[in-house]
């Protein structure tokens, strides 16, 4: 450590034990983001000293870096010191019935078939007839448990599992990766841990939703997952229900770790508040999503259906270290009304006989802008590597965009790769024939559209797929014609 | 069941059927023939209701309905069906989840359950039979990468799982080879019965060997010309469409 950083820690290290003990008592963190931000939080989680260190490192390299502006997305900018970095775990108001429940978000949920009780769960409405996820999380989790398989909140990771925490944070995502990420490390709220032993496939797709504690893990969110030797597990990320949030900014870093002949299958729909008809309000969703195949034959496979935010800007990245290592990446992007999307995907390939496969679907409607993003990169030890992607892009209307930057980095001659990528339109042609056999607009637009993203829904787990089709079809309600 | 009086329509300025006069009723085979352009194709499009085609006069009547009035949806729920000239091809979307689709939208129009999936599957292999079609083409992308008489057998088909009042089958015999076009022909036969009727666009006799029509009609810049019992077909074969244009131009 400099001199100079020496100094400013002992200062900011009195000024928290001054100033900021009393507040401790308090909920919230005083708005803006400074060396005592980090403590408060870390403080409040009653976090050992060296998560402590870790997050200040991180938001010492944070301050000195600047936010990307390489992606294709336009929006003001955003004011780091008028955010608040903590607020406790609130209750969610109680409601008594549904009927409380603003009638738009019901009427949204019965058409993406989420059950009644499911509804009154995600809108705070009491569920009290039906004993509901409480026990259902219960026996789960002594289910998996009997297989030596971890899944628990960050935080609780932390105190239980101090070792693997140490161990693997940051290994995948270093903190200064990059802007967001490095803002992340400093303040990240909470998130999910997930660690299956050597040889256990897990018997179950594990989802947040079976985490009681689950509910306000906050804007910056930050998972971590490892596979031990020849294990395997699907994981499911988000949900179809439309989420709202008052916090604009979302920073979430996901760290996957494959060691020898393991897999994780990890899938997203994300359905983030995208703002109103007009471009008004809206999520900002700044993800950092990586796996490290890290030993030989393992594999890591990205699938995420993204219809929400404002603006998205996510690349879920596989780095190929592991000899005859694999990494996936299947998408499909969504982009409505003023919606702006940067989002693709990275393949390293280290290891030799790595292969990687990416599918990635843009739809864009109104006056959106949707952008893949893509970077293969074959490195000088990595023989006979592979890689096969395919992008299209679907427009709808002619006010939207689609956009495809593809980079391609090769080092070594032995490598084959090959890039499709295709843009077409919704052909009225197409809708005719639909109306002809009975089929209304609607309908036909979600038809033709799920076709389309056909290759992607199939990677999801079936009830998954089920609910990501429909959500699709609302999100493009009436964006043709 | 379908009474068309006086039908006149247009495409952007161009005037393409002017005034149309033809009354199909249940149980009865139209035959229409007439030369490339004279408006065939256009006429199948405004029965079932295509969007570019502007309705300029004239009236059209489907069992009691001002058909014009309904949306292109709706009177394929009424019982339309049109067979396309050129089926549209549909990525990633198979026959199967088409025709679920477009029957449990029908029947949800009629007030009828969605079928379930063992009684749709049923209904399916009956009618595969019937068209004798192969469940490996119906379970591919529609009309993806078809041959052209995959295409046109795969229309008739969907025809077969709709049961549709009236069809209007425009050059579905085009690209047939022979076998096909039996097998095609016996199709629309089987599911001929006294209460549906059907529209037959043809340049070819040799179709209405196997459908033998109870009329036949010439369309030719946008009119019916002439119109016949099936002895008409035979002679068009023969003579080609010069007499009848020469007709016209005296007349
Ligand atoms: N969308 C359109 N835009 C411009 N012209 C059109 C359009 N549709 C049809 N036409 C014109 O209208 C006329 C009649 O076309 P139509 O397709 O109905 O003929 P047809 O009798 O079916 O011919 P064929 O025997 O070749 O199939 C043609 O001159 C055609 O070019
Ligand atoms: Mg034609």
């Amino acid at each position: 450590m400099s001199k100079g950083n020496q100094v400013l820690e002992e200062i900011t290290s009195k000024e928290y034990e001054h100033g900021w003990t009393v507040d401790l008592e308090t909920d919230e963190a005083p708005k803006g983001l400074d060396e005592n931000t980090v403590r408060f939080i870390s403080a409040k989680k009653g976090e050992p000293e060296w998560l402590l260190e870790w997050r200040l490192k991180a938001f010492r390299l944070w301050q000195k870096m600047e936010e990307p502006k390489w992606p294709n997305v336009h929006y003001p900018p955003i004011n780091y010191q008028d955010i608040i970095y903590y607020s406790a775990p609130k209750k969610k108001a109680t409601l008594d019935s549904l009927d409380q429940v603003d009638p738009e978000l019901v009427k949204t949920f019965e058409k993406l078939g989420i059950s009644i009780t499911e509804q009154k769960r995600l809108t705070g409405v009491a569920v009290d007839a039906v004993i509901d996820s409480v026990s259902v999380a219960t026996t789960f989790k002594e289910k998996l448990g009997e297989l030596g398989i971890i899944f628990c909140s960050f935080s609780e990771a932390v105190k239980e599992h101090p070792e693997l925490i140490k161990k693997y944070l940051g290994s995948v995502v270093p903190m200064n990766d990059n802007y967001f990420a490095a803002l992340n490390a400093a303040v990240f709220s909470d998130g999910s841990f997930c660690y299956i032993p050597k040889g256990v496939r897990c018997p179950m797709e594990l989802s947040t939703y079976f985490r009681i504690n689950a509910a306000n893990t906050g804007q910056f969110e930050r998972t971590l997952i490892v596979a031990d030797e020849g294990a395997y597990v699907s994981y499911l990320e988000g949900c179809t229900a439309p989420m709202r949030d008052e916090n604009q900014l979302h920073a979430a870093v996901v760290e996957l770790y494959t060691m020898k002949d393991a897999e994780i299958k990890y899938s997203t729909v994300q359905n983030w508040y995208p703002g109103d008809k007009n471009g008004k309000g809206g999520i900002y969703n700044f993800v950092t999503k990586r796996g490290l195949c890290f030993g030989n034959h393992s594999k890591i496979s990205w699938t995420q259906v993204e219809t929400g935010s404002a603006i998205t800007w996510k690349y879920p990245s596989c780095v190929l270290k592991g000899d005859y290592s694999v990494g996936e990446f299947y998408s499909v992007a969504v982009t409505n009304n003023h919606q702006q999307a940067d989002t693709g995907t990275k393949m390293i390939h280290i290891g030799k006989n790595t292969r990687s496969r990416i599918v990635s679907k843009g739809i864009s409607a109104g006056k959106s802008q949707n952008s893949y993003r893509g970077q293969v990169h074959v490195m000088k030890r990595a023989s006979n590597a592979r890689n096969h992607s395919q992008c299209d892009s679907l427009l709808m209307g002619d006010q939207c965009g689609a956009h495809t930057f593809p980079y391609i980095d090769v080092e070594n001659n032995s490598a084959r790769i090959e890039h499709e990528a295709t843009t077409s339109k919704i052909g009225e042609d197409q809708i005719f024939y639909c109306l002809q056999r009975g089929i209304d607009e609607e309908a036909a637009v979600a038809l033709i559209v799920n076709g389309y993203a056909k290759e992607v829904f199939n990677q999801l787990p079936m009830e998954f797929a089920v609910e990501a089709q429909k959500l699709l079809a609302l999100t493009l309600e009436g964006s043709v014609g | 069941m379908l009474t068309i009086k006086n039908l006149q329509a247009k495409v952007g300025e161009k005037q393409i059927l002017n005034g149309i006069d033809l009354n199909v009723k249940a149980g009865e085979v139209h035959a229409i023939m007439g030369p490339n352009g004279s408006g065939k194709s256009t006429l199948a499009s405004v029965l079932s209701g295509r969007e570019e085609y502007e309705v300029t006069g004239g009236e059209v009547e489907f069992l009691g309905k001002n058909l014009l009035e309904l949306e292109p949806e709706d009177r394929a729920r009424e019982g339309i069906f049109m067979a396309f000239q050129y089926p549209i091809e549909i990525p990633g979307v198979s026959t199967i989840n088409f025709m679920k689709t477009a029957l449990n939208e029908i029947r949800e129009y009629r007030g009828l359950q969605a079928l379930d999936a063992v009684s749709f599957l049923q209904l399916m292999k009956e009618k595969m039979k019937l068209v004798e079609i192969d469940q490996s083409l119906l379970s591919r992308s529609l009309n993806e990468g078809f041959s052209g008489g995959e295409k046109k057998r795969n229309e008739i088909f969907q025809m077969a799982m709709l049961e549709p009042k009236l069809s209007i089958l425009d050059e579905t015999d085009s690209g047939l080879d022979i076998d096909a076009l039996r097998i095609v022909a016996n199709g629309v036969n089987k599911l001929r019965n006294k209460n549906n009727a059907t529209i037959i666009v043809t340049h070819y006799q040799r179709l209405l060997d196997y459908i033998v029509p109870d009329y036949v009609h010439v369309l030719y810049k946008g009119k019916i010309v002439k119109s016949g019992g099936k002895e008409l077909a035979l002679e068009l074969e023969a003579k080609g469409y010069d007499w009848i244009k020469n007709e016209v131009a005296v007349a």
